[in-house]
C-alpha cells in the first residue's frame, strides 16, 4: 500500500474505520435511553414521539441481551483490528499474512504427503511403477503438468510425442524418462533443403523417408531419395532407425511426430523441427517427478511383469465380454 | 397539573422470567404425543441400519447423502432445494388452516422447551415453588437444585448434540469414540455448538427466540386471513369479567379472572387482549380455560380454536370447516401436490449413473493409422449405486465412429472414475469442424442403466 501512495492514506483510513467503530458505540448507548417529558402522573410507555398531535409511540423495548450483542460485535471488531492488518498499514499483533497462510497451508501438505512421496523416491522406479497407489498419485499429477502438451490420454498431439508407444526420442528406460523430465529436452532439426538441394530434391527424400516404413511412397521418386539421403545420416544414421543421444526420431517406423504426409515431412526438411520439453526439477521437486515417471513408464510397459503378480494395479478397465 | 417533568426511559428491558404453570388437557397431551414422536425419530433414526451401513447418513466428507434405499450425490442437490420447497408448502398449508400449529406442537423450539421444563418441573416444583425458589437468597439448597437442573440438561444437550453429529458420521463408531472421547477437532465443534445451542434455546432462551428471533414468526402474517384458525378469548362471552364469588348476581360474563390462562401461557401474554404475534398457537390457554369452566359448571370453549370471522358473524363449527376449502387453501394444496408429484417422480426415474463428458483440452483431432481421426474425451463416470458395474462404451451421430480399444469400463459400488475415451472416424467422415456426437453407456448387466451424453468431434482441416 504504501508502495502507491503517501502515508497520509494510512492514517486517515485507520482513524476513519476507528470514529465509525465508535460512533457506532456512541450512538447504541445514547439510544439505549431517552428523555421524555412527563405529561402528567400516569405511567410513561411511550417513547415521547408525538406526531399529528395526539399520535404518540409505544415503547415496545427490544430485549437487551440484543444490545448486549451490539457491544459485543463492537468489541470484536477492534479486538480483530488489534490483531490482524486492516487498519491502514497497522500489520496487526499477529503478524498474520495471506502469504504466510499459503506457507503454512504447502508447509502442512509438504508434512502430510512428503513421507509418502520420500517412501517412494526410495524405491526402484520399477517398483512404484507397480504400485496402485503410486499409479492413482501418478496420473493426477500427469493430468494437471503434463496433460496440457501429451492429452490425458497421453497419446500426445501433433509435435508431442505419444507416451504409450514403445518408441522413444530420446529413450525409454524409466531413468531416461525420469531424466527428461527433470532436466527437459530440445529436440533440433536444423532446416536441410539446402544441403538435400531443391525441391525436387526434398521431394524425393521425403518419399524415400516414406519408404523406409513401407509408407505409401513413389518407388520412382524413393530411389531417387535414396542418393539424397546422405545429408540426414548423420542424426537419423545410415539405417535411418535413429539416434536417442539427439533425441533424432526413428524414420522406419510409423510414428509421426509431426505427420506422415509427403507435404508435412518436406515441410519438416526444407525448415527443420525445434521442439522443447521444459525442464520440471524446480518447479515438481525430484519427489513428485519420480512418481511421474513411473507412471509415465508404466503407460508402455507392464508393470507387473517387474513386480509380484499381487502389486497388479486393482480394477483395471474390462476389455472383456465383447 | 404539576409542570412537565423529565424522565428517562429504557429502550432495551431486561428478559422477566417467564414460569409457565403445567396444565393438563387434550393440547398438553397432543403437544406431547408430538414430543414423543419427533423425539423418538430424532434419537433412533441414526441408529437404523441399512445394506450394511447407516440407513440415514449425510456423508459430508465423501459428498453422499445415504437415505435407505438411495444415495444422493451433489449433483442431486435439486432434491434438497425441493424437500425444502415442499417443507415450506406444508408449513403455509398448515398455517393459512390452522394458524401457528407447527409453532405450538412440532417446532423444535416448542420440543425442547417443553423437555426441558420438564425436567424444571421434577427438579425444582412447580410453578409457585420455582417462583419462591428464585426470589430466595442463595443458599447451598438453591444452589445444589439449579446445578441438578443444569447438569439434567446439559445431559439432555449433549446427548442432543451426539445424535445430530450421528446423522453426519456414522454413529457407531462416534460411539465408540465417546468412550475414549477421541472425536475429530469438527466432531468435537458440532457435538458442543449443537449442545450448546440446545441448552441455550431451551434453557434460557425460550419464548425470546420466538418472539425475536425466529424469521417464521416474522412472515407468518401473511398465510393469515379471517378465517384461519387462532385462538381466541370470546370476549362476548366473558366480559365484564367478575371473581366467582361475586358471579351469582348475573351480570358478569363467564371469564372469572382467575389469570391461569396466562400463568401457563410459555410467551407470558394474556390471550384476553386480543391475537398477539407472541402467540405460538400451543393451546395451553385453552387447556387451562377448559379446566376452570368445568370446575365453574360453565361451558367449555371460552378460549378456543376460532376464527376472526367467526367471532364476527357468530359462525357454527360446521361453518368454520366449510370455510377451510377456500382459495387460498387451494391453490396451496395444488402447488403442493404437483411439487410432491414431480419429485416423487424425478426420484422414480433417476438413474443411478451419471455421465460427464469432458473434451480434451489439449488437442482438437489427429490424425493415426490409415488416416482415421481421433478425438480424446475424459469421461467421467459415477456410479451412485451400491454394486460394482460393467459399463459398455458407445457412441454415435457420426458414420464409422468407433471407439478405440476397450469399450466396457468397470466401476466400484458409488465410485467415479475418470477414463480416457478415443473416438475414431475413417478419413473423409464428417465434415470439417465440429460435428454432434453422443456417448452413452450402458450397464452389461441391466441394459435399463442407460445414459447418454452429447458432445463434439472435431475433424481437422
Amino acid at each position: 500500500m504504501a508502495d502507491f501512495t503517501n502515508g497520509f492514506w494510512d492514517i486517515y483510513i485507520a482513524a476513519l474505520t476507528l470514529l465509525g467503530i465508535i460512533g457506532c458505540g456512541i450512538l447504541l448507548y445514547s439510544q439505549s435511553k431517552v428523555k421524555v417529558v412527563k405529561t402528567d402522573a400516569g405511567k410513561i410507555d411511550t417513547t415521547g414521539h408525538v406526531w399529528d398531535e395526539d399520535l404518540t409511540e409505544l415503547n415496545t423495548p427490544m430485549p437487551r441481551w440484543w444490545m448486549w450483542l451490539f457491544y459485543i460485535t463492537i468489541v470484536f471488531a477492534l479486538a480483530y483490528l488489534f490483531l490482524y492488518p486492516g487498519l491502514g498499514s497497522y500489520a496487526g499483533k499477529l503478524g498474520w499474512k495471506s502469504s504466510g497462510q499459503y506457507q503454512t497451508e504447502l508447509a502442512k501438505a509438504d508434512a502430510e504427503y512428503g513421507p509418502l512421496f520420500a517412501k517412494y523416491q526410495k524405491q526402484d522406479l520399477k517398483t512404484v511403477a507397480a504400485d496402485p497407489q503410486a499409479h492413482a498419485i501418478g496420473e493426477r499429477l500427469f493430468l494437471t503438468y503434463c496433460a496440457q502438451c501429451h492429452g490425458s490420454d497421453a497419446r500426445g498431439n501433433k509435435g508431442f510425442p505419444n507416451l504409450t508407444d514403445k518408441d522413444w526420442l530420446f529413450g525409454g528406460a524409466p531413468e531416461t524418462i525420469q531424466e527428461t523430465i527433470l532436466h527437459g529436452r530440445v529436440g533440433a532439426m536444423p532446416p536441410m533443403g539446402a544441403a538435400v538441394g531443391g525441391d525436387k530434391e526434398v521431394e524425393a527424400v521425403a518419399h524415400y523417408v516414406l519408404s523406409l516404413s513401407d509408407s505409401t511412397h513413389d518407388p520412382i521418386k524413393s530411389v531417387f531419395g535414396k542418393e539424397k539421403f546422405g545429408a540426414c545420416m548423420a542424426c537419423h544414421g545410415a539405417d535411418a532407425k535413429g539416434n536417442q543421444t539427439l533425441g533424432a526420431p526413428n524414420l522406419t517406423d510409423k510414428i509421426w511426430l509431426f505427420g506422415g504426409s509427403v507435404e508435412t515431412i518436406k515441410e519438416t526438411i526444407n525448415k527443420g523441427r525445434t521442439t522443447t520439453m521444459p525442464a520440471f526439477a524446480d518447479f515438481l521437486g525430484e519427489a513428485k517427478v519420480h512418481v511421474l515417471a513411473a507412471y509415465v513408464w508404466s503407460l508402455s510397459n507392464n508393470p507387473a511383469e517387474v513386480a509380484a503378480p499381487a502389486a497388479v494395479p486393482a480394477d483395471p478397465p474390462v476389455a472383456a465380454e465383447k | 397539573m404539576n409542570a412537565p417533568q423529565e424522565q428517562v426511559i429504557k429502550m432495551y428491558a431486561a428478559r422477566e422470567e417467564i414460569y409457565p404453570r403445567e396444565i393438563a388437557g387434550r393440547y398438553a397431551r397432543l403437544r406431547w404425543l408430538f414430543v414423543w414422536l419427533t423425539q423418538l425419530a430424532f434419537y433412533c433414526t441414526p441408529w437404523l441400519q441399512w445394506n450394511g451401513r447407516q440407513a440415514l447418513l449425510f456423508d459430508l466428507g465423501t459428498r453422499k447423502f445415504y437415505i435407505f434405499g438411495l444415495v444422493l450425490w451433489p449433483q442431486d442437490f435439486i432434491y434438497l432445494a425441493l424437500l425444502l420447497i415442499i417443507s415450506a408448502y406444508l408449513l403455509f398449508l398448515a398455517t393459512a388452516i390452522a394458524g401457528r400449529v407447527w409453532c405450538g406442537f412440532a417446532c423444535p423450539q416448542t420440543v425442547y422447551t417443553e423437555i426441558f421444563l420438564w425436567i424444571e418441573r421434577k427438579i425444582e416444583g412447580k410453578r409457585s415453588a420455582r417462583i419462591a425458589l428464585d426470589r430466595q437468597p442463595a443458599s447451598l439448597h438453591k444452589f445444589g437444585k439449579k446445578s441438578a437442573k443444569h447438569a439434567a440438561w446439559l445431559a439432555v444437550a449433549l446427548w442432543t448434540g451426539f445424535t445430530f453429529v450421528g446423522y453426519f458420521t456414522p454413529i457407531k463408531s462416534l460411539m465408540g469414540e465417546v468412550v475414549t472421547l477421541s472425536f475429530g477437532p469438527w466432531e468435537w465443534f458440532w457435538v458442543l455448538f449443537y449442545a450448546f445451542a440446545t441448552y441455550g434455546n431451551a434453557g434460557w432462551m425460550r419464548e425470546q427466540v420466538c418472539k425475536y428471533m425466529c424469521p417464521y414468526a416474522r412472515f407468518q402474517s401473511s398465510m393469515f386471513d379471517r378465517d384461519t384458525l387462532i385462538i381466541t378469548y370470546d370476549s362476548a362471552r366473558g366480559e365484564p369479567r367478575a371473581p366467582l364469588s361475586k358471579n351469582g348476581n348475573g351480570n358478569h360474563g363467564s371469564c372469572i379472572d382467575c389469570s391461569l390462562c396466562v400463568q401457563v401461557c410459555p410467551t407470558g401474554i394474556d390471550i384476553r387482549n386480543g391475537l398477539q404475534y407472541e402467540c405460538i398457537g400451543c393451546a395451553s390457554c385453552i387447556d387451562a380455560c377448559n379446566t376452570v369452566m368445568d370446575k365453574t359448571g360453565q361451558a367449555r370453549g371460552l378460549v378456543r380454536y376460532s376464527t376472526e370471522r367467526a367471532m364476527d358473524e357468530h359462525l357454527t363449527p360446521t361453518e368454520i370447516r366449510r370455510r377451510t376449502t377456500r382459495t387460498r387453501v387451494k391453490i396451496y394444496s395444488a402447488v403442493l401436490g404437483l411439487i410432491v408429484l414431480a419429485t416423487c417422480s424425478a426420484l422414480y426415474l433417476r438413474k443411478p449413473l451419471k455421465l460427464d463428458v469432458i473434451r480434451d483440452r489439449g488437442s482438437m483431432g489427429r490424425e493415426v493409422e490409415d488416416g482415421m481421426i481421433e478425438n480424446v474425451y475424459r469421461l467421467q463416470i459415477m456410479n451412485t449405486s451400491e454394486q460394482a458395474h460393467v459399463y459398455k462404451i458407445s457412441a454415435g451421430g457420426l458414420d464409422t465412429l468407433s471407439v478405440a480399444d476397450a469399450d466396457t469400463v468397470r466401476v466400484a459400488a458409488t465410485e467415479t472414475r475418470g477414463y480416457p475415451l478415443r473416438l475414431r472416424v475413417a478419413h473423409g467422415a464428417g465434415h470439417t469442424g465440429s460435428n454432434k456426437i453422443n456417448i452413452s453407456l450402458t450397464a452389461v448387466d441391466d441394459p435399463s442403466l442407460h445414459v447418454q451424453e452429447s458432445a463434439v468431434f472435431i475433424v481437422p482441416r
